[in-house]
C-alpha cells in the first residue's frame, strides 16, 4: 500500500522541485535547504512542474523559492520554557519570511512576542521582546533590512490559550508574524 | 483611539459613580484571621434627622475591623442592648457578653446635607472611654467618613494606623471571541464605589499611584505598542509620558512625585531602567546591562532604585543608586526565581514574587537581616502591593481559572480573599494616604 503513497509523494516532490531554480545541483541542494525531499530527486526538471502545486497561475513573488508559499502561512514560532532559543523546526520558515522581506523591501512585518502566565507581568515582557528579537535576528541575518521590522511585546497580556496548563503555556510562548503592506 | 478615561473624584466627595456594564464590586473576605482575634461590639448607630439614616455606619465600621483578621465583631442578634450614647451604655451587658471594646455612634442632620458624624470607644471591662470624636460630613462623603472613623478606632486598639480610607487600583480584563475589553478600576479599600477611569481593546497593565494619591501612571497598548501615560483622578485628564519605539513599560513615581523610574527597550529590545522627570524631560538611564533589567521600585529616600534583573541567570533583585552612579548591587540569593520588588512603608523590606519550589508566591525580605519569608501559598502569585500602613500586601492570584485578587498580613497570619462576580482582576495596587 505505501508504495503508492510514496510514488505520489515522491510526484509532489518532484513538482516542488520542477518549480525551482532549474538545473542546480541535487545533492547539495536537497542536503542544505530542503532536507524533506530526500534521495536527490529534487533536482529533476520534469515537465509535470507546470501542473499540480500552485496550479491557476499563482503569483509567485520575486525571490521566493517553491514551498515557500507553504511556509509562509506559517506565522507563529513557538518557544521553550524560560528560553528565546529558535527550535530547529522553525529555520526553514523563518527563511521564506527573509526571503519574502530580503525581496520586496516596501514589506513590513511586525514581530508580536508573548510569554506564557507564570511569574511578573513586567518581566514577561522582557521574555516576549527577547523571543521577538531572536526572530528579528534570525531575520536581519538572512538580509531583511531592519528598517522592515518593527517589535512589540505583550508578555502574558495576550495568550492564545486562556488556559493554566503545560499545553496552554506552550501555546503562549510565542512570537506571531504579522504582515503589514 | 480606543481608549476612554473616565474623571472620577479624588475624594469621595466629588467622585462621579461611574456604572460600568459588567463592573462587579470585589467581595472582600477573610480566610484566615488571628486565633486571638479582639472581641467588639460595634453597636447600631443612632440617626436624628429627616428621612432615612444616610448610611449603616456601624456595619461599615463592622466590617473594616472585620476584614482586617485582627478584630471578631459581635453579631447584632446577640446584642441586648442598643446604647447611641455614653449614659445608656450597661457595661455589665457586654462583659456578659464578652467584649472587650465597645463603639457607639450617631449621626446628626444638622441643615441641608450637613451631618455630625459622632463615634466613642469605650473598654468594656474598665468602663471608660479610649476614644471620641465628632467629625463632619455630607451624604455623599458619610463612607468615607466612616472609613475614617473605622481607622482612628483601628489605630487606638492597635497602635497601627488603619488603612481603611485608601483605595486601590486594580485592571479587569473580560474576555471576548471579539473584542477583549482591558479596564483600569479604582475602588474603595473595602471593595465599595468601583469606577473605571480607562477602558482599552487592548491591554492596560502596571497602574501606579503617585504619592499624593491622585494620579496614577499605567502602561496602555492603545495603537498597538506600548506607552506610559498619567491620569489625573479628579479630572480625568491623562498624557502621554513615555511612548518611544519598542518598550515603555513599569513606571513608579518617586516619593517625591517628581520623577518616573520606567522600562525602555529601544528599537534593539535591551530592557533597561531609566528615570525621567516629565515635567523638565530630563532623562537618566541606571541600568547599561545587555539582560533584562526592569520593574523599577524606589527606595523610600527616594536616593536607590530597586529592579528585576535576570544578568545572573535568572531574574533576581538588584539596588542601584537613583542619580546613575555607582553600579547595582544584587539584593536576593535565595531562590532562583525572584522579580517585581517593592518597598515596604518603613523602607525596611522588599515584597517580591518568589519561586517557591515550582510555586510563584509573594515573598517578604528583610533588608536588614537578609532573610526571605514565603507569605502566600497559591502556585501564581504576583504584583504584591503594600498597604500604606504596611500591615496588608494586597496580590493577584488565580482561583478556579480566573484571575482574583488576595491579600496577606505581613506577619502572614491574615489572610483575605477577593473575588470579582465577573472576569479576571489583576494587578491590585493600594494607595498611599492621601493627605501624604
Amino acid at each position: 500500500m505505501s508504495s503508492k503513497i510514496l510514488i505520489s509523494l515522491a510526484l509532489s516532490l518532484l513538482v516542488l522541485g520542477g518549480c525551482s531554480k532549474g538545473g542546480t545541483k541535487p545533492d547539495e541542494e536537497t542536503e542544505a535547504g530542503a532536507a524533506v525531499a530526500g534521495e536527490g530527486d529534487y533536482s529533476s526538471q520534469s515537465g509535470l512542474g507546470t501542473g499540480a502545486v500552485g496550479t491557476g497561475g499563482a503569483y509567485v513573488e520575486p525571490g521566493m523559492e517553491p514551498g515557500d508559499e507553504a511556509l509562509l502561512t506559517e506565522t507563529v514560532v513557538y518557544f521553550d520554557f524560560d528560553t528565546a532559543r529558535i527550535r530547529s523546526e522553525y529555520s526553514e520558515i523563518l527563511a521564506a519570511h527573509a526571503r519574502r522581506l530580503a525581496a520586496n523591501p516596501g514589506i513590513s512585518v511586525r514581530l508580536e512576542g508573548h510569554a506564557d502566565e507564570r511569574g511578573s507581568r513586567e518581566y514577561n515582557i522582557g521574555l516576549g521582546e527577547r523571543r521577538a528579537q531572536a526572530v528579528r535576528q534570525a531575520l536581519m541575518l538572512q538580509g531583511v533590512s531592519s528598517v522592515q521590522i518593527t517589535t512589540v511585546s505583550y508578555g502574558e497580556e495576550r495568550p492564545a490559550d486562556p488556559g493554566s496548563d503545560e499545553q496552554a503555556w506552550a501555546k503562549n510562548r510565542r512570537v506571531e508574524i504579522a504582515y503589514s503592506e | 483611539m480606543n481608549v476612554k478615561t473616565i474623571a472620577s473624584g479624588a475624594l469621595a466627595a466629588c467622585m462621579l459613580l461611574v456604572s460600568a456594564p459588567g463592573l462587579a464590586q470585589l467581595r472582600i473576605e477573610i480566610s484566615q484571621g488571628v486565633s486571638e482575634a479582639v472581641p467588639i461590639a460595634v453597636v447600631p448607630f443612632g440617626y436624628e434627622g429627616r428621612g432615612g439614616v444616610p448610611l449603616d455606619a456601624a456595619e461599615l465600621i463592622a466590617g473594616d475591623l472585620q476584614r482586617s483578621g485582627r478584630f471578631a465583631p459581635m453579631d447584632r442578634d446577640d446584642m441586648i442592648s442598643t446604647p447611641t450614647a455614653a449614659p445608656e451604655i450597661n457595661f455589665a451587658d457586654w462583659r456578659l457578653l464578652k467584649s472587650d471594646f465597645l463603639v457607639i455612634g450617631r449621626v446628626v442632620e444638622e441643615g441641608l446635607d450637613r451631618y455630625v458624624f459622632r463615634f466613642q470607644v469605650f473598654d468594656v471591662f474598665r468602663g471608660t472611654q479610649l476614644l471620641g470624636y465628632q467629625l463632619p460630613a455630607t451624604a455623599a462623603n458619610m463612607r468615607a467618613v466612616a472609613h475614617r472613623a473605622a481607622d482612628m478606632i483601628f489605630e487606638k486598639l492597635t497602635g497601627v494606623p488603619g488603612a481603611f480610607s485608601t483605595r486601590i487600583a486594580y485592571v479587569s480584563v473580560m474576555r471576548d471571541t471579539e473584542r477583549d475589553l482591558y479596564r483600569l478600576v479604582v475602588a474603595d479599600a473595602d471593595g465599595a464605589n468601583p469606577a473605571v477611569i480607562a477602558e482599552s481593546s487592548q491591554p492596560l497593565m502596571s497602574p501606579t499611584w503617585s504619592p499624593d494619591a491622585r494620579r496614577l501612571a499605567y502602561v496602555s497598548f492603545e495603537g498597538r505598542r506600548s506607552g506610559i501615560y498619567v491620569q489625573e483622578l479628579a479630572t480625568g485628564e491623562r498624557r502621554v509620558v513615555s511612548r518611544n519605539q519598542g518598550i515603555n513599560g513599569a513606571p513608579a513615581f518617586s516619593p517625591d512625585g517628581r520623577w518616573l523610574a520606567l522600562t525602555l527597550s529601544g528599537e534593539d529590545g535591551n530592557l533597561d531602567v531609566y528615570v525621567s522627570n516629565p515635567a523638565t524631560g530630563q532623562k537618566r538611564r541606571l541600568t547599561t546591562n545587555s539582560a533584562i533589567d526592569t520593574e523599577p521600585a524606589w527606595s523610600r529616600d527616594g536616593k536607590d532604585v530597586f529592579f528585576t534583573s535576570d544578568r545572573s541567570g535568572g531574574p533576581q533583585i538588584y539596588r542601584v543608586a537613583a542619580d546613575g552612579s555607582g553600579s547595582p548591587q544584587r539584593v536576593t540569593f535565595e531562590g532562583a526565581y525572584n522579580a517585581r520588588p517593592r518597598v515596604s512603608p518603613d523602607g525596611k523590606s522588599l515584597a517580591l514574587v518568589h519561586n517557591d519550589r515550582g510555586n510563584y508566591r509573594i515573598a517578604l525580605l528583610d533588608l536588614e537581616r537578609n532573610t526571605t519569608q514565603v507569605l502566600s501559598d497559591g502556585r501564581q502569585d504576583e504584583s504584591p502591593s503594600f498597604a500604606p500602613n504596611g500591615s496588608m500586601i494586597i496580590f493577584a492570584t488565580r482561583q478556579g481559572g480566573r484571575g482574583v485578587l488576595a491579600a496577606v498580613s505581613t506577619d502572614g497570619r491574615v489572610k483575605q480573599s477577593i473575588a470579582s462576580a465577573a472576569g479576571d482582576v489583576r494587578e491590585p495596587v493600594w494607595s498611599p494616604y492621601p493627605d501624604n
